[in-house]
């Protein structure tokens, strides 16, 4: 299988999820819209990792288990975030959190 | 082969995401998002991370998404259709693509030629596992500390006071 496949396919999700990013107003589908571009990175990773002539042979195995990790504790903090912000502001619509806008 | 499968499993994975972004229904959105990271951990396994992949059902399919759910219910989201979106959606859409149209053709004719190996390894996950309590041992334990301060954070900041 060529590898320019799987990378098309996790340059197409990051693309989504950059999409998603900016254009939704829920802060939660914002969350969810950044697991999606994570996640493309991982795809990207764990191709190179198949793709011959490593020096560490699963470097990009190891590495795409630590960028989980790291996106699992950041959705934990990111969601304490969007629900300290309903308490305080009782929306969670992008729109509406504008204080530090000039 | 594994092409054909790669092809479907990556063509029902951009579909999921694509309609994760434009959902009206935030919760279908979540279950758009289960679907996308499904495809993702076949991937995985299309390309023998079967470690990767079952770590990544484990967590995000398991743990991420009653998550984000979990944070859907909390803060009321609208249950059926929501309004429209922001007003970005007319700039995002140009830079989403334009992203892609730059970044695709320099990957696509830089890594032309170059194959998947199906290297015989037996026992993927044994070999992942030393070779991250031999090289990478020392970003292990931090990613361990960055857990435990994240999770030490969540909890400052979401408890009722």
């Amino acid at each position: 299988m060529p590898v320019n496949y799987v990378l098309a396919f996790a340059t197409l999700l990051f693309c989504v999820g950059v999409y998603g990013v900016l254009a939704r107003r829920n802060a939660v589908i914002v969350l969810m819209s950044i697991e999606l571009m994570l996640n493309a990175v991982n795809v990207n990773l764990v191709a190179f990792n198949s793709v011959a002539g490593l020096t560490e042979r699963f470097a990009g195995q190891v590495f795409a288990l630590f960028v989980i990790a790291i996106a699992a504790a950041e959705l934990g903090v990111g969601l304490a975030i969007v629900l300290l912000v309903y308490k305080n502001r009782m929306t969670v619509s992008l729109d509406e959190v504008n204080l530090m806008k000039w | 082969m594994q092409t054909y499968v790669f092809l479907a499993t990556a063509a029902v994975s951009v579909f999921a995401a694509l309609r994760l972004v434009t959902a009206k229904n935030l919760v279908h959105g979540a279950l758009y998002l289960v679907v996308a990271l499904l495809g993702v951990a076949t991937t995985f396994l299309l390309l023998t991370a079967e470690f990767v992949a079952w770590v990544q059902v484990l967590i995000y399919v398991g743990a991420v998404i009653v998550l984000l759910l979990f944070g859907l219910m909390l803060t009321r989201a609208p249950i059926g259709k929501t309004a429209m979106d922001r007003q970005q959606r007319l700039v995002a859409a140009p830079v989403a693509i334009g992203l892609f149209v730059v970044t695709m053709p320099v990957l696509w004719r830089y890594f032309d030629g170059q194959t998947i190996s199906y290297a015989s390894d037996t026992g993927n996950t044994a070999s992942v596992g030393s070779e991250i309590f031999t090289n990478f041992v020392f970003p292990f334990e931090v990613v361990s500390v960055l857990l435990l301060a994240a999770l030490i954070g969540a909890v400052f900041l979401a408890k009722k006071d």
